[in-house]
Formats: structure tokens, C-alpha cells, sequence
């Protein structure tokens, strides 16, 4: 009886193996492009799909790999074991300077000779085309351009305490009191490092100014980085850790835009990834919603672009497809459709602002404007203004300053030795 | 081994009331435990029936006002995994691809191993089995990459052979210590007998170690089948493409989604689908769970 | 332990009694030569990395012990290590002593002991990742257990662990506990089955008490079976990382770090891949330290007959 159990078993076995080994005969010289990618639900997964049917109608068909996790952190670890394994993908969501990491292993791919056909450097802001090229090399094709400095406020509760969109810090506070007199939390937010970095970005920048956040968070110069200028920004920090509520830790930023819409908190400190969250709940960007520059940096577009990096591929059909998938990305018409929904605005210039929301059209006259005035920032907490380790020491300084009682000295010097630490 | 409450209820004279009171504490203490240990399982299911609405307004423990199997059947066919809004369904085959020739691969291995090392001794082989014990102790992260390497090397990258190779090689050290402890205490004589006769090698193994090591063997299935099953590094480096698949990826792409509006009915829907097939075995195996381990898996 | 491996009947030495000296070894090598490459040879390679200036991917630029260097004034390593310490003696213990006390309960003759025993060993069939999750939940302070208390009546309850950052790490130790517990309850389960009956008869007829037979005779005899579940949790407490992903991430602030988080952080997250070896390398030694005295007594007890 065991006998005959276990031989069924070995030959079940076998077959299921031998089945798990047969598919690979499928079309290896088809166009296809396997793409990975962290958009895995919702709106962006809707907004990536008609990439996808945009290149079937081309013939090239669509292979999906996403992983989901952390902003991209479980696709990275992927990403580094696949190409580890010599199984590159065609083209990976990349953000900021991973692209030059990847870059710098060669293992990326030139797209130039389509780049120069189709005037890529005459339709994207050079602040983001500096990530997308490599040597002089164009490497990944970005898709949109986030805008990180953002303060988002209820609009009904803003007239309730008869308060107006803050433009300075002062202002800022006295409206932040308005909201705490009438009991709702001034402040939505989600205690988790990267978010706490995206508004310390946002302080550096309102405090010090543009010139400033260059140099502490670009140029990493330890006076910068340990100084007073520095100091004050915590001690502005430390005065938003009062604006917020006790459970704010661990809380995801959805949650916490969640807060805002149904009235228990005034306002967040989020990128404009928010607006999708407010769109989908019914509110109208500008109209119940209102979006300002947070107080002090309306000079500064703190960006964060997301990207699609191509690796080098040896299949000719596969880099065929690879160049049709990095035309598709570049099109008006898709970068329109996508950034619609995602709450960005598009890295392709040439797109019409008509259809965006006031906020998306603010976005989307001040990538313009900054171009010539050094306004274009590129965001510390997203991966765009220093390496992965620089970002991380950063990250912990600023998580543990707002999750303690730390002075803005300490902490400030603790930025600049865990900075000279990673680097 | 109610031998010790046989042995007490052996004294003579009727049960005493302290008796049945200390019966009574005894149900209630175990009452507690299993309350505790329920918990999150009632909240996870009661959450999977409940309407989006209704998560997002009610609390924990509040049954569901209008019960729905709509987030059950999402999690299994609609919901998406990046692009493909199929459903769990896909990958769930995946995952039993990979996951049963890896415990039946590693089973077999290990009784063989177990079997030398306790049978047919040589010098050397305590260092031997040590080395392989140490195996266990690894935290994956250390073999991520090197393993990339030599899944590429091997030609396996990106498929479910790469994952029942891993998994095999990870898999040994385990399946090689509870097969050695259960035949060591096997009788030798058995086996010397059986030599006697002229039986050989693979004889000996098929006749007469084999048929008597049932409980062992659904010990090692069920460890094997719930630490494989349940893996996601390794799922989500050697197989991250849509090919290969595993549950446990899958899910975690259903999960942590970093946009878009959070379906905790589906989500909890989906967790429970995904641990289904480990709480089946579980369930039918448990009894033999217990036994086998008695049969020296783990004693020392 | 007989030894099988010379032919039955002396000075016969056909070429089968010379396979049958050579099999065994054959049977065994795949397994050693798979272990020897992708256990020590991967461990080895490693140690290698903890040298080198390694960021993104492997790089093999020697620089010596620098990596240890930063590895020993990171004080995320220092409170990983700390935490290690709190959550392992924590977790182990009180597995162990859950376990224990859930076996010897459950030893007691009970008609639903098959429901109850799978109802205590089921957590074990859910991911770490799904566990986090569902913990995250039922310990947030706004959504689960402190919003429950409140909605019962009790509105003076509070349960804030999670989010303060010297209590969170206690949260994990509670989902960890309750993931693994059941398993060390078969453990022991199966170790209080094992004993012969034989010597509790002879007790309950000298007169010993339920309590005092359990004290004296059985607890005793189940040393081996403790050393296991030590084994066991330990291994499962240095592992923990998913575990830590999923409820805390490491926060609130960075206060729930432990050595494997540290690891797959430097490694992965920040491209800091000698950093991490190094890392790895320390847990490792710390790893062999408890398990080679472990595997030490298990082979000389082995050895016994």
C-alpha cells in the first residue's frame, strides 16, 4: 500500500516537473518586453495597463513582473538577483540615482540614436534628463515628475476656522493654532522614515532656501549639514512633531490622507501622489482640496521622477521591443493618460496642461519656470540627491529626532557624523 | 503518555472535588490560550466578509452586518498582482509546482542520508553529518546572491526548477537530521539479518526502513511543505517574474501595494487563501505530527 | 550503533561487498558536496565581501576591516544587537515555558486534544509576513485592540507598545510568541509521551503527587527535548526579519532593529553590501556559538552505542 502510494507519488512528481520544464519552447524571438515595476494595484496598475495595450496594438507583448514592497525596496533586492543570475529584465522602475548605479555596471542600454530621433533633450526638463542619461548616454525613459513639496488642506475645515493657504512659516503656525483651538489635528501623518524625511526635505529647503539644500543635501558639506541653519531646521521640525497625533507612527501615508478627508486633520505634508487619494474620495483638487508649496519654499520643485530604465538586451527582437516600449513611455499621448491618474505631471514638456487639475497645472508651470532659475530640486527622500547609504543615515537621523526628544544641536550634529559615515 | 494521569487516578477512593475542580481550571486555563491563539484568525475572517465600508467604519471583533463572499472571490480571480487582475488563482499552481517536488526531492534525500549515516557507518561521517546540520542555521539573505549566481550558472534563473533547487539544497539539513534521529533509533538487528540474507544496499532501504518510517516521513512533509510553501525571499529573487510565481509573492503584491485604496476584506481574503493548503495539512497531519516527533526528530 | 559497512562473512570480497563499502559514501556525497558549495563555500564568500569596498553589487576591492569598523560605531547595529538579546531571551524563554505548560495540560487525557492541539499549532502554517501584518492591525492603537476595549466599555484602556519606541519591540516578541509556541508545544508533547510508563507507575505507588511527579521525574527526563526547542526558537529568533518588516519596519524611529533587518538593509536597501557582509558575519559567529555546543553533546551522545 505505502508502495504503490509512493509510487504515485514519484510519478505525479515527474510529470508535474516535466511540465514546469516544457513552456520555455514558447517564441523566444518574439517582440516582447518583460518589465518590472512596484505599481502593482489600483490607479497606477490601470495607468500602466494601457502602456501595455498601447504596445500590443504594436505587437510587442507585455511580460509583467511586478513586486510589490516598500517604494521598490523587495523589487531592487529582485532586480540585483535576476541580473546576478544574467536574467535581466527589459526595463525596471528606477528611481533617481539607482539609474546611475545600474548605470555605472554597464548593464543598462543606449537608447541615444532613439533619443536624438525623437527630441527627447529638446522635451525634457534637463534637471530630469540628468538621471535618464549616463556619460553622455541615454539610459531609462522617464515617465512623469512628482513634486514632493506639497501642503494639502481641507478646504471646508480651512473656512471653518476662518483661515487662509499659508505662505510662511509664521503664517503657517498661526494656522496650525486655528486648527488645534477647534480640535482637529493640524497635522496628518504617517510616522514612517521616508515620509518624515519628504517634509524635512521641504523644511531644509523653507528654511535655508534652494542654495542651501544643494549643498547640504547634494554637495553633503558637513558644515552645511551640522551647522545653525541646520539647527533651526529641526527646531521648525520639532514644532510640527507638536501638530500631529499620538498615533501617528507606523501609520501608511494613505491612512493619513485618509485623516484629512473625512475632517480629522487640517492638512499633510505630502507629495502630489496625494491628489489620487483626494480624487478618488470625490474632492477636487483645488476646490475641496487645496494645494499650496509648503510654506517658505514656493521657489523650490523638490522632484522625484519615476522612471524606466533600460538594460542591454543581446535578442534583436527583444531590443526592437525595447525601443518601441521606451517610444510608447515618451509618447504625449500615454504620459498624458498616465500622469492623469498617477496625481504627477509629465516629464514629456510637450504635453498640454488643459486637462490637469489646478494643482497639476501649478506643478506644471513652475517645472517650466524653474528650469532657468536653479528651482528644479532634486528630493534627498526620494532617492534623487544622494546616494542609497547617504539617504538611509539621513533617514535615520531625522525618524529618530522626531521620535524622541533630541535637541535640534544633537541631532544636527548626529546628521552630519551618520552623512560623513555613509558616504 | 496519560500514563502520569492513569497512574494518579490509579490511587484508590472516588475522584475529590479538589479533583474535579483542578479538571475545571484545566479546561479554562487551555479555554484562554485557545481564545488567545483564534484572535487574529476570527479578525482575519471576519474581515474577509465584511463590505469595504464597513472595515474602514466598524471595529475588530464586529461581526459582519451584510456578509459578503465578494472579497473571497475577488482574492481568488479578480484582484491584481501588477497587471494581471486574475486573482490568486494562477500562482497558487506555482506554487504547488514548486513546492511538492521540493519536499518529495528532499524527503528522499534525506532518508537516504539518514539511512548511511546511521547504518553504514564510516569514519567521519559524525563531521559529515555536523556539516550538514550546520547547514540549517544560515539566514538566507547571505545566499541570495551567490545562489543567483549559480542558478544562472546552472541555467535554472527565473523558473520553478531555479526554486526546487534552492529550495532541495536549503531543505537537506532539515530532512537529513530528523530521518537520521528517527533511524537511529531503528533496531539494528533488523538490518543485520537482512544483510545476512544478502540483501543489499538499496534493498535493505526499500524493504524494510522505508515501510516502517511513516510517521517520520509525514513529520519532514509537513516542516518541509510549510517553510517552502511559505518562503518569499527566495520566491520574490529567483522567480520575481510572472512566470514562476509563487503564492507568497503574489500576496505580497496584493498587500503592499504602495498606491491606490488599501482592500483590507480583500487583502485578509487573500492571506487566508494563500495559507489554506498548509492549514489543510496541518489539520489532516497533525496527529501525526506529534508522533512523529516523538520518534526522535528532535530528542536529542 | 552497529557497523554494517564490512561484509557479512569475513575474507569473501566480491566486487559487490566492495560497492557496498563505496555506496554509502556515493548516496552521501551529493548532499555534502551541495552543502560544502552552497553553505560554506556562500559563507565563506561573505567573509570575502565583509573585506571589500562592496556598495551595489559584489565588488572585490580588498580594504581590511574597515567594514567592521563602521559595523561597531553604527549604533543601529548596537541597538540590532540589544534588541537581539531582549527579543531571543524574551521569545525563547516564553515560548518554552507556553509550551511546556500547554503540553502538560494538553498531556492530561483531554477528548478534544486533537482540536486544541491544532488550534495551538495552526499559527505556525501563516507566514511571518501575514502574521506582521495582522499584528500590526490588532495592536495599532486607533484601529484595534485599544478602539475594541473602548467600544466594550472600557475606555481607560490603553495598549500603546507598538508606536513607543521602548516598548515596541515587546510587540514582536508577543506575535512571534504566539507564531511559534504551538510547535514547541508538539515538541514537548511528543518528549512527555515518550517517558516510560513503567516509572510513573512505580511513583504514583510510592505516593507522589501529580505536581511532584511532574517535578521530579518527567521535567528531568526531558532535558533533551528542552535543548531542541532552545535550538529551535533560537534559530527562529536570529532569523526574524520578516517578522520585523511587516509590523514595524524597524520603527517607530529605528528602535526595532534587529541583526537580520540590519543586514538585508545594508545589503539591499542601501547599497552597502560590505557593510552588511560584515553584519552577517557577526550573526553568524554569534549563531555558531550557541549551536556548535548544541551539535558538540548531540554527536558524542550519538556515539553512545
Amino acid at each position: 500500500m505505502l508502495k504503490t502510494y509512493l509510487t504515485a507519488t514519484v510519478a505525479s512528481l515527474l510529470a508535474l516537473t516535466a511540465a514546469a520544464y516544457a513552456p520555455s519552447a514558447a517564441a523566444q524571438a518574439k517582440e516582447e518586453v518583460e518589465v518590472m515595476h512596484w505599481w502593482t494595484s489600483g490607479g497606477e496598475a490601470a495607468a500602466l495597463n494601457v502602456l501595455k495595450e498601447q504596445l500590443q496594438k504594436e505587437g510587442v507583448a507585455w511580460k509583467d513582473a511586478p513586486v510589490a514592497g516598500g517604494g521598490g525596496d523587495a523589487a531592487m533586492t529582485a532586480l540585483r538577483a535576476r541580473v546576478t543570475a544574467g536574467d535581466k529584465p527589459t526595463s525596471v522602475q528606477l528611481l533617481g540615482l539607482a539609474i546611475r548605479d545600474w548605470a555605472e555596471q554597464g548593464v543598462l542600454a543606449d537608447l541615444t540614436p532613439l533619443a536624438e530621433k525623437e527630441h527627447w533633450a529638446d522635451h525634457i526638463p534637463p534637471a530630469i534628463a540628468a538621471f535618464s542619461t549616463y556619460d553622455g548616454k541615454w539610459v531609462a525613459a522617464p515617465v512623469n515628475i512628482h513634486r514632493t513639496n506639497w501642503l494639502w488642506i481641507n478646504k471646508k475645515l480651512l473656512d471653518k476656522v476662518g483661515g487662509k493657504a499659508p505662505t510662511n512659516w509664521d503664517e503657517f503656525q498661526a494656522l496650525a493654532k486655528k486648527f488645534k483651538d477647534a480640535g482637529i489635528t493640524p497635522l496628518a501623518h504617517g510616522g514612517q522614515p521616508w515620509q518624515e524625511s519628504t517634509i524635512f526635505d521641504a523644511i531644509v529647503v523653507s528654511v535655508g532656501g534652494n542654495d542651501f539644500y544643494k549643498k547640504a543635501f547634494v554637495d553633503l558639506d558637513p558644515d552645511a549639514l551640522g551647522g545653525d541653519t541646520m539647527q533651526k531646521a529641526f527646531d521648525q521640525f520639532r514644532v510640527l512633531r507638536g501638530w500631529v497625533d499620538p498615533n501617528f507612527s507606523g501609520r501608511d501615508w494613505n491612512l493619513a490622507s485618509a485623516m484629512v478627508i473625512n475632517g480629522e486633520a487640517g492638512m499633510q505634508v505630502m507629495g502630489d501622489w496625494a491628489k489620487g487619494e483626494f480624487i478618488k474620495a470625490g474632492l477636487k483638487p483645488g476646490v475641496d482640496i487645496v494645494c499650496v508649496p509648503y510654506p517658505g519654499s514656493e521657489k523650490a520643485f523638490l522632484f522625484n521622477s519615476d522612471q524606466f530604465a533600460m538594460f542591454s538586451l543581446d535578442d534583436k527582437a527583444r531590443q526592437d521591443a525595447q525601443l518601441k516600449l521606451a517610444s510608447a513611455i515618451e509618447s504625449p499621448s500615454f504620459q498624458e493618460s498616465f500622469n492623469l491618474v498617477k496625481g504627477s505631471i509629465p516629464a514629456n514638456t510637450e504635453v498640454k496642461p488643459d486637462k490637469f487639475d489646478p494643482c497639476g497645472q501649478k506643478s506644471m508651470a513652475d517645472r517650466d519656470a524653474f528650469k532657468s532659475t536653479g528651482g528644479m530640486l532634486p528630493s534627498l527622500a526620494h532617492g534623487h540627491a544622494a546616494s542609497a547609504a547617504v539617504k538611509g543615515a539621513i533617514y535615520d537621523v531625522v525618524t529618530n529626532f522626531f521620535n524622541s526628544n533630541q535637541s535640534s544641536a544633537d541631532a544636527a550634529k548626529a546628521l552630519a557624523d551618520a552623512v560623513a559615515l555613509a558616504k | 503518555m496519560a500514563a502520569v494521569t492513569d497512574a494518579a487516578l490509579m490511587v484508590p477512593g472516588p475522584r475529590s472535588t479538589t479533583q474535579v475542580a483542578l479538571r475545571w481550571l484545566l479546561f479554562a486555563i487551555l479555554g484562554v490560550f485557545a481564545l488567545v491563539y483564534l484572535f487574529p484568525l476570527f479578525v482575519m475572517v471576519v474581515t474577509s466578509l465584511k463590505t469595504l465600508d464597513e472595515v474602514r467604519a466598524g471595529n475588530l471583533l464586529s461581526l459582519p452586518q451584510n456578509p459578503t463572499v465578494e472579497p473571497w472571490v475577488s482574492a481568488w480571480s479578480t484582484t491584481c498582482v501588477g497587471l494581471t487582475c486574475e486573482g490568486l488563482k494562477g500562482y497558487f499552481l506555482n506554487s504547488i509546482l514548486m513546492t511538492v517536488p521540493a519536499v518529495a526531492i528532499s524527503a528522499v534525500i534525506g532518508a537516504l542520508n539518514g539511512y548511511v549515516l546511521t547504518k553504514w557507518r564510516f569514519r567521519g561521517d559524525g563531521v559529515v553529518f555536523a556539516l550538514i546540520l550546520f547547514g540549517c542555521f544560515i539566514p538566507f539573505q547571505i545566499v541570495l546572491l551567490p545562489m543567483a549566481r549559480t542558478l544562472g550558472l546552472l541555467g535554472l534563473a527565473s523558473s520553478t526548477p531555479g526554486l526546487v533547487f534552492v529550495h532541495v539544497v536549503y531543505g537537506i539539513c532539515f530532512t537529513t537530521l530528523f530521518f537520521r534521529n528517527y533511524y537511529a533509533a531503528f533496531p539494528n538487528d533488523l538490518v543485520k539479518s537482512a544483510m545476512i540474507d544478502g540483501a543489499g544496499f538499496f534493498r535493505i532501504f526499500w524493504r524494510i526502513l522505508l515501510p516502517n518510517s511513516v510517521p517520520i516521513i509525514v513529520v519532514t512533509v509537513i516542516w518541509q511543505f510549510t517553510n517552502i510553501w511559505n518562503d518569499f525571499l527566495f520566491g520574490v529573487s529567483f522567480a520575481g517574474g510572472g512566470g514562476a510565481m509563487p503564492v507568497t509573492v503574489a500576496l505580497n503584491n496584493i498587500v503592499n501595494s504602495s498606491t491606490g485604496v488599501k482592500e483590507y476584506n480583500v487583502h485578509m481574503a487573500a492571506a487566508i487563501i494563500a495559507a489554506l493548503p498548509t492549514l489543510v495539512v496541518y489539520v489532516l497531519a497533525g496527529r501525526y505530527f506529534v508522533r512523529g516527533l516523538m520518534a526522535g526528530a528532535v530528542k536529542g | 550503533m552497529a557497523v554494517i559497512s564490512e561484509p557479512a562473512v569475513a575474507g569473501r570480497r566480491s566486487p559487490f561487498d566492495w560497492l557496498q563499502t563505496i555506496l554509502p559514501k556515493l548516496v552521501l556525497a551529493p548532499s555534502f558536496a551541495v552543502t560544502i558549495v552552497c553553505v560554506y563555500g556562500f559563507i565563506l564568500f561573505t567573509l570575502y565581501l565583509s573585506m571589500t569596498n562592496s556598495a551595489m553589487l559584489p565588488s572585490f576591492t580588498w580594504v581590511g576591516l574597515v567594514q567592521y569598523g563602521k559595523l561597531w560605531s553604527d549604533p543601529k547595529w548596537t541597538i540590532s544587537l540589544v534588541n537581539l538579546g531582549i527579543y531571543g531571551v524574551l521569545y525563547i524563554c516564553i515560548s518554552t515555558a507556553i509550551g511546556l505548560l500547554l503540553a502538560i495540560l494538553l498531556d492530561q487525557r483531554i477528548r478534544i486534544e486533537g482540536a486544541l492541539r491544532t488550534i495551538y499549532l495552526y499559527p505556525m502554517a501563516i507566514s511571518f509576513i501575514v502574521t506582521g501584518t495582522a499584528w500590526k492591525w490588532i495592536l495599532n492603537p486607533g484601529l484595534g485592540l485599544d478602539k475594541l476595549m473602548h467600544s466594550l466599555g472600557w475606555t481607560g484602556f490603553t495598549f500603546d507598545w507598538l508606536i513607543d519606541g521602548n516598548m515596541a519591540i515587546y510587540t514582536i516578541v508577543i506575535a512571534g510568541v504566539w507564531q511559534s509556541s504551538g510547535f514547541v508545544m508538539a515538541m514537548f508533547l511528543a518528549g512527555l509521551r515518550g517517558v516510560d510508563s513503567d516509572i510513573l507507575k512505580a511513583a504514583a505507588i510510592d505516593g507522589a503527587t501529580l505536581p511532584q511527579t511532574y517535578r521530579r521525574i518527567i521535567i528531568p527526563l526531558m532535558r533533551p527535548v528542552f535543548l531542541s526547542a532552545f535550538v529551535v526558537s533560537a534559530h527562529l529568533a536570529i532569523k526574524s526579519f520578516d517578522l520585523v518588516k511587516a509590523m514595524t519596519d524597524g520603527g517607530p524611529g529605528t528602535s526595532t532593529w534587529t541583526p537580520a533587518f540590519y543586514m538585508y538593509a545594508t545589503t539591499f536597501t542601501r547599497n552597502q553590501m560590505g557593510l552588511g557582509a560584515a553584519s552577517a558575519v557577526i550573526m553568524l559567529a554569534t549563531i555558531s556559538a550557541i549551536i556548535v555546543p548544541y551539535l558538540y553533546s548531540e554527536l558524542r551522545g550519538g556515539r553512545r552505542d
